[in-house]
């Protein structure tokens, strides 16, 4: 308890640095919200005005107090562009990037660590072979040409799936369904690589261990030797590449959020940066790193859980 | 068992029942060429934001293929001195929270849009008076006579004059309006809307069509389906993925390279619906040399090859036209006049020449290269090409799009961060009146960036302004294609048009307009 505690302090100044530092890297980049608003035939005069009344024009120390203040109150702004509440904004660009995650993470854990185990346990045979060959594939193709692919089989030619979009589990659960299957995939081909390869190699150095020795010594059958002994003590790293892995998938996954045209997180941060709109980009990254604190923080945890000689 | 049995079936049949729409609802459903952000249509031009606000909003008056300003929103009449334009507004007419248009709705309206628009202040200067005259009608009235009045209230490019509500109207022109209320044909469904995701309409069922033709913006606006969606997508082929399974009805902006994927499709067709399209131009920065020179800038132009940039900005020449004409081809005021090198593919030996007699020191020009929009990454490589084929040096500096917007409105030295050329796009309308046409202004310092000073084209559009019959506006638009092209206010680099696709198995009466409408399109209820 006091670990956590300790943690989630520690977890402020950190989120301070990141504050200030997105802010003047926004404010240090080439770009006006103003001039982008106000498009082609703005003048000169006509901008200015745009600029006061977006509060653009104030000093910088004025603009990150005020922000800051905001912040502690709970108020993340409005967005330049839109003029929507950037809470309001963020809220319903999250849901779909959560949701593509989790099943993204879920398909990908339970593909990838039987293959790895089981690439392990057959280590050098022609198993193992087909499992990294595997591996390597979901590594090297690039993610949306896999995606692209899997639109044209599964989408086109046996209309089995539509071919895009999101729609919320709560209005249309079949709908939802159907259109997570394949950008899920997509992504998970990436993830089943990663960690069925860090399932492999973890476990292939824990079965060298003289405690599995000692396992198989007193008699204990193959399959109790890896379950029991090995797998939950390969569990660590695996465990690290599961975490950041869906650290990374909230933080956004542009290219496959425009292949399957998906409104989530990676979206958003994008047409926010082309857009310079301050305040969005400012909340995408402070709940980007907030995330990363969170997992990082859940990964730590649950190293204590597999591992009982990690003691916080 | 029985009773689990006949729960679960019971709340399979409600989870269907709120599943379905209603059987006989019909929904078109569109990717425009970009994603609604920005709702206010007086406080930015983006194009999406005027698309947008053609459907929810609608105009006093408007613009029919012809070129045509007719009655829409009112019927209006101008005094026999030329000096008063009285407006009679249409009976019936409502907005979408249920009130009556009113004449001290359309005054507030138009005068914030005089505080943005060009066509609008320039009607402001010569305002004497704008005041209602009767429950249904209300007058304007000049110092002096302007023609061009109408045909800027009928504009139909960006800062188009919509109607809206006094309460919305009276928001200062600097401000972006946050709701929309219009007394368009579709209403604008504020709760469904998502920035830059997805925007929804409802049909107005209160809404009163005016008579006559359906036309492009003018006639009656008939709406044959109960909602349109606007869908964002950022990737096309994911678009055409999608028009493919029917998951889509329109797709309004298909790139051109990807167009063989949907030919010979049965059930989706494809058209360039916007039949003046639209205009690549150049422009430099008349402050600083090399471009203060006109023999430089004249240079410039004789290097410049149309034919080559829109060969690598579009590739098919069905969908490009050579076109040397400023005001637009197939468009009452086109003329070519001194366009002769840039229409036959530019002239290297004359531009040689041209430098060889300028003050160009050799000093190389920046010239700003947007990377992230397609239709604008070909023109600044091809110029670069061109103009070093002339001896010119050239700094061209790749950039995001934004970063070139906030650039180009510097007015420092191009070695401190200014720069000497860029390229943009415009739709024909844009640049199709001398009057509208932002780039001919002439007034240093207060005119469009590049800043030219230039006496002699500010005569010519107070000649234009002044005109009183097409012929007299022709006459004088003569003058400014050959005063630009000998002056090089700009680079005129040819026409090109974007085709639509749409599903011919479900929608029906797709019609021309500069951009896409809505109104008078019916869909089968099958899907």
């Amino acid at each position: 308890m006091l670990y956590l505690l300790r943690r989630a302090l520690a977890a402020i100044p950190v989120m301070l640095v990141v504050a200030v530092f997105v802010f003047l890297l926004l404010r240090l980049t080439p770009g006006d919200p103003a001039a982008i608003l106000a498009g082609d035939m703005a003048t000169p005069e006509q901008l200015e005005r745009i600029r006061t009344s977006l509060g653009l024009n104030e000093p910088l120390t004025v603009q990150f107090f005020g922000w800051m203040g905001d912040l502690l109150r709970g108020d993340f702004g409005t967005s330049l562009i839109s003029g929507k509440p950037v809470l309001d904004l963020v809220a319903d660009r999250m849901w779909p990037t959560i949701w593509i995650a989790l099943i993204t993470i879920t398909l990908s854990v339970i593909i990838a660590v039987p293959m790895g185990v089981v690439a392990a346990w057959k280590h050098k045979t022609w198993i193992d072979h087909i499992v990294m060959t595997f591996s390597v594939l979901g590594f090297s193709i690039p993610v949306f040409v896999i995606g692209y692919l899997l639109i044209k089989l599964f989408a086109l030619d046996l209309k089995w799936l539509p071919v895009q979009g999101y729609v919320a589990p709560s209005k249309d659960i079949a709908g939802f369904a159907a259109r997570s299957v394949l950008p899920a995939l997509t992504l998970a081909s990436i993830y089943i690589a990663l960690i069925a390869r860090m399932t492999r190699a973890s476990l292939l150095d824990v079965l060298g261990e003289d405690y599995v020795r000692t396992a198989r010594a007193k008699g204990l059958t193959e399959k109790r030797v890896l379950f029991r002994h090995a797998l939950r003590n390969a569990a660590v790293p695996v465990m690290t590449v599961i975490g950041t892995g869906f650290a990374l998938l909230i933080s956004g996954v542009v290219v496959t959020e425009s292949v399957f045209n998906i409104p989530g997180l990676g979206r958003l941060t994008v047409d926010s940066i082309f857009a310079r709109d301050y305040p969005v980009i400012q909340a995408l990254i402070l709940l980007t790193s907030g995330i990363y604190v969170l997992v990082n923080l859940l990964i730590d945890l649950s190293y204590s859980l597999l591992d009982p000689r990690i003691r916080y | 068992m029985t009773a689990i049995w006949k729960g679960l079936t019971v709340a399979t049949a409600l989870s269907l029942s709120t599943a379905l729409p209603a059987l006989a609802e019909t929904t078109i459903t569109a990717v425009m060429h970009s994603g609604l952000r920005v709702i206010d249509p007086v406080i930015t031009t983006a194009h999406i934001t005027r698309d947008n606000a053609f459907m929810v909003f609608d105009t006093l008056v408007a613009l029919n293929s012809d070129f045509e300003v007719t009655p829409q929103m009112a019927d209006f009449e101008l005094s026999d001195d030329g000096l008063t334009y009285t407006f009679t507004l249409r009976d019936g007419l409502k907005w979408h929270d249920g009130g009556d248009v009113t004449p001290a709705d359309c005054i507030a309206s138009i005068k914030r849009w005089m505080q943005r628009d060009g066509g609008g202040q320039m009607i402001a200067d010569k305002m004497q008076s704008l005041e209602a005259t009767g429950p249904n009608s209300f007058a304007l009235t000049l110092t002096e006579p302007f023609p061009y009045t109408l045909e800027a209230m009928a504009k139909v490019s960006s800062l188009a004059l919509f109607m809206m509500p006094e309460r919305l109207a009276n928001t200062p022109a600097d401000q972006a309006i946050t709701e929309l209320v219009g007394s368009g044909p579709f209403k604008f469904m504020a709760d469904e809307f998502q920035p830059g995701v997805k925007v929804v309409y409802e049909k107005f069922d209160d809404y009163v069509p005016s008579d006559g033709p359906q036309s492009w913006f003018s006639g009656a606006k008939v709406v044959n389906v109960d909602r349109v969606e606007w869908v964002t997508m950022p990737d096309a082929q994911t678009t055409i993925n999608a028009l493919m399974n029917g998951e889509i009805d329109f797709m309004e902006a298909v790139p051109v390279d990807l167009l063989p994927i949907l030919d010979g499709m049965p059930d989706i067709d494809n058209a360039v619906l916007s039949p003046l399209g639209s205009v690549a131009v150049g422009r430099m920065n008349f402050k600083y040399p090399p471009f203060d020179d006109i023999k430089v800038r004249q240079a410039a132009l004789a290097a410049m090859s149309q034919i080559d940039t829109l060969t690598a900005l579009i590739g098919n020449p069905d969908y490009f036209k050579v076109c040397g004409a400023i005001f637009g081809c197939d468009t009452p005021l086109e003329f070519a006049d001194g366009s002769e090198d840039l229409t036959a593919g530019g002239n290297v030996d004359k531009a040689k020449a041209l430098l060889a007699e300028s003050s160009y020191d050799g000093t190389p020009i920046v010239l700003m290269q947007p990377t992230d929009v397609v239709t604008l990454t070909a023109q600044p490589i091809v110029a670069a090409q061109k103009l070093r084929e002339a001896g010119f040096e050239v700094d061209m500096q790749p950039m995001d799009w934004q970063t070139l917007v906030t650039r180009r409105a510097s007015q420092a030295d191009p070695a401190e961060g200014g720069w000497n050329m860029f390229f943009t796009n415009w739709i024909v309308p844009e640049v199709s009146n001398p009057l509208a046409n932002i780039m001919l202004n002439g007034r240093g310092d207060n005119a469009w960036f590049g800043w030219p000073e230039d006496p002699e084209i500010e005569g010519l559009l107070s000649d234009y302004a002044a005109a009183t019959d097409l012929d007299g506006q022709k006459s004088v638009a003569e003058q400014i294609q050959a005063h630009v092209m000998d002056n090089v206010n700009y680079i005129h680099l040819g026409q090109y048009y974007s085709p639509s696709a749409w599903r011919s198995d479900t929608l029906s009466g797709v019609s021309e307009a500069p951009f896409p409408i809505f109104w008078g399109l019916e869909k089968s209820v099958s899907n």
